[in-house]
């Protein structure tokens, strides 16, 4: 249904045989062997990004108005913008501007004329297309995904949704309809949905706050009036998982989304910090001075039951498991002077180093357990440490790219569930900010405003 | 009296006048001419002077007062008995006004001098001071055990920490039964993850070196704030060396 024309083809071929991210990786790096490093530009990151693969043509008119209710305005534009917004940073879609639309309403499939659309000037290779409607305070949505090029069968998707007529709820469905045209066209399920964890000092402590992937939404979840650092939510999200300053040290600490509450999490001696799940929610890693006086990487059970150390390194930091496998750690060490990223097997054996200059720090593993995302002052000299940017490295063949090159200290990348986005912090507009980016380079957001924001962990679904 | 008649009695009405007023006069001469009382003897009047030579001294110099008397039967100076006349070498330690009362059947005098001291220009009075509180154990601590200083993105000990540490053992020595927390901070440059695992070095470096030293690693308890508690927060070399420091805080006692 989708390969009839090159583009989609091309997509979809990918997609079958490779993790979204790692299409894009990939591409990236195939297109930077040819380049010294130092030779990157922003402009090289647009190229290549277009590179990996022609976009998908998208169009979507404005949803169509179905009834008279007076609610029904400003539902239709919080409907219309969350729609364009979430397709437009899927990072699978070329979004034909809709200058170039035909005239009219196009509220049902039989306002769709395939030609139109397919033909210059919108050449479309997708319309995503509906109408919303307020009866009764309920919100009912129908929405259409139509394959131009295919005017035998051209449905792709046509769904129904029907909520309460507010507009928390018309950002839900068309997060929920955005996800679906996403997951049938990328291969695997979309990120608009899922949920940005971070810390904030809006309150005048650092606590937990949470936002959806866009932004919206942001709402405090600890409330300690302490330091809280480092959350990390479970891969089912029901459990979020940080460390935080309590009377006499730092430990781990456990908020249940099902309970609404703190929930008990043993207490070790020293200080606990950087906790990080499996991506199956059944171990968790954390760094801990527990048994030795210096911070090193230990594993426990999910409850907590049973830390092993695993390292010796003492200034031992930030590990993350390979979601793919859980079979193997990234994790920052000092051990050898600035702090480098090295990765190991998950009982702590075959240690390797990864970086071998600057200052590296803050490791991310994409959800294809293929890349590392990582912060790094690459030219660091002494007394004049240079910027700090977001960097991916190809584990394999430990190829890097430069992800970020706006100034400022940019730290803490997190991927996003697709593998397509990263998420991390910057100060680049004078404050701590969360920015969020597709792995290409494009797409630039910045997600937060109020007050100091950082170390942003994406949920993984 | 009657002055009746006419013409005819004119000449006997006047001389009666001039007798009438005869006898006025001489009643009069005669009041003018009795003889005075004696008057008692007049009291001598009291008079009273006291000087002061110098006026103004220093702490510790003297001074002379001289007083003289006359017609007092009665003399003091301040309460005490003195002559009538006389000096007297004073010495007061601050400003004095000096009081003579004299005393006699023809009244009373008052006379008063003042010696001034002056602080002398070379050597201020000091002032006195409130006893000061008795010093708790935390000030004794804090004005005894010293921060120590690192190197950028370092853990190991400079010199001039080692000798703060070797000072600092040498105190807490002699309160073995004190414990203490050891804080291990970071300026702000750098990861918040990285700096909490460097300011733990940075704490254990001073634990052991205080171990080391002789002191029982059960009363040396470490933490680390990384860079979430600075002391300063410009960004410059000057402030992030203060910000590289373990702090060393007396937890019981």
């Amino acid at each position: 249904m989708l390969n009839k024309t090159p583009a989609t083809s091309a997509v979809k071929t990918h997609l079958k045989t490779l993790a979204p991210a790692n299409a894009a990786g990939l591409a990236l790096l195939l297109a930077i062997a040819l380049l010294p490093l130092n030779q990157l530009h922003a402009q090289d990151w647009i190229k290549t990004g277009t590179n990996r693969g022609a976009p998908i043509r998208m169009a979507v008119p404005d949803f169509k108005t179905a009834t008279a209710d007076p609610g029904n305005a400003n539902l239709l534009s919080v409907f219309n913008e969350t729609l364009w917004y979430d397709l437009d940073n899927a990072g699978i879609f070329e979004m034909v501007a809709k200058s170039f639309y035909p005239a009219g309403t196009q509220g049902y499939p039989a306002d769709i004329k395939l030609d139109v659309w397919g033909n210059p000037p919108p050449n479309a290779a997708m319309v995503a297309f509906g109408n919303l409607g307020v009866t009764s305070a309920r919100l009912a949505v129908q929405g259409w995904l139509y394959d131009v090029k295919n005017p035998a069968s051209p449905q792709v998707l046509g769904q129904q949704y029907n909520e309460d007529a507010t507009s928390d709820m018309a950002r839900t469905i068309a997060h929920r309809f955005a996800n679906e045209i996403i997951t049938r066209l990328g291969g695997v399920p979309g990120t608009a949905e899922s949920k940005i964890f971070f810390i904030s000092n809006r309150t005048g402590h650092k606590e937990v706050w949470q936002m959806d992937y866009d932004g919206a939404n942001q709402q405090q979840v600890s409330k300690l009036n302490s330091i809280a650092l480092s959350p990390r939510i479970s891969p089912d999200n029901s459990r979020l998982a940080f460390s935080a300053l309590g009377k006499d040290s730092w430990q781990i600490m456990m908020y249940s989304f099902d309970l609404g509450r703190m929930v008990s999490f043993p207490r070790f001696p020293g200080g606990n910090y950087s906790p990080a799940w499996t991506s199956d929610g059944t171990r968790i890693a954390f760094a801990s001075s527990m048994g030795t006086g210096a911070s090193e990487i230990y594993v426990a059970d999910a409850s907590g039951a049973g830390p092993k150390r695993l390292t010796t390194g003492k200034t031992d930091i930030s590990p993350v498991f390979n979601p793919k496998t859980n079979a193997q750690i990234a994790f920052v060490s000092g051990r050898t002077g600035l702090p480098q990223i090295y990765t190991m097997d998950a009982d702590g054996s075959n240690v390797q180093k990864m970086t071998d200059q600057g200052y590296a720090v803050s490791p991310s593993w994409s959800p294809n357990g293929l890349l590392l995302a990582f912060a790094w002052i690459r030219s660091y000299g002494p007394g004049v440490p240079g910027k700090q940017d977001i960097y991916i490295m190809d584990i394999a063949s430990r190829q890097i790219v430069q992800l970020t090159h706006d100034g400022g200290r940019n730290d803490y990348p997190f991927w996003s569930p697709d593998g397509r986005h990263i998420v991390f912090q910057s100060n680049r507009g004078g404050s701590e900010q969360i920015w969020s980016v597709l792995a290409d380079g494009t797409h630039l957001q910045q997600l937060t405003r109020t007050g100091r924001n950082s170390q942003p962990n994406w949920s993984s679904k | 009296m009657s002055f009746g008649g006419h013409k005819v009695n004119y000449l006997k009405r006047s001389w009666l006048l001039v007798l009438g007023m005869l006898v006025l006069m001489a009643m009069v001469s005669g009041c003018k001419k009795k003889p005075p009382p004696a008057p008692p003897p007049p009291p001598k009047a009291v008079t009273a002077t006291l000087s002061a030579n110098p006026t103004s001294i220093q702490p510790g110099q003297s001074s002379t007062l001289t007083w003289s008397t006359d017609g007092a039967d009665e003399v003091s100076m301040d309460g005490n008995k003195v002559d009538a006349n006389g000096s007297q070498s004073v010495s007061p330690s601050s400003t004095t006004t000096y009081h003579l009362h004299a005393k006699g059947a023809g009244g009373a005098q008052d006379a008063s001098a003042t010696v001034t001291v002056t602080a002398p220009p070379a050597t201020p009075t000091p002032t006195p001071r409130p006893t000061p509180p008795p010093i708790t154990d935390e000030q004794l601590f804090a004005q005894n055990v010293q921060d120590i200083y690192f190197d950028y993105d370092k853990a190991d000990l400079r010199p001039e920490a080692q000798a703060t540490l070797a000072r600092n053992a040498e105190f807490l020595k002699a309160h073995p039964s004190w414990k203490v927390q050891i804080e291990g901070n970071c300026d702000e440059r750098g990861s918040t993850e990285y700096n909490l695992a460097l300011g733990e070095r940075r704490a254990d470096s001073a634990r052991q070196a205080l171990i080391r030293a002789g002191l029982s690693g059960d009363a040396l308890k470490t933490i680390s704030y990384g860079k979430e508690k600075p002391v300063c927060s410009d960004a410059n070399e000057d402030c992030w060396q203060k910000n590289r420091h373990d702090h060393f805080v007396l937890t019981s006692h």
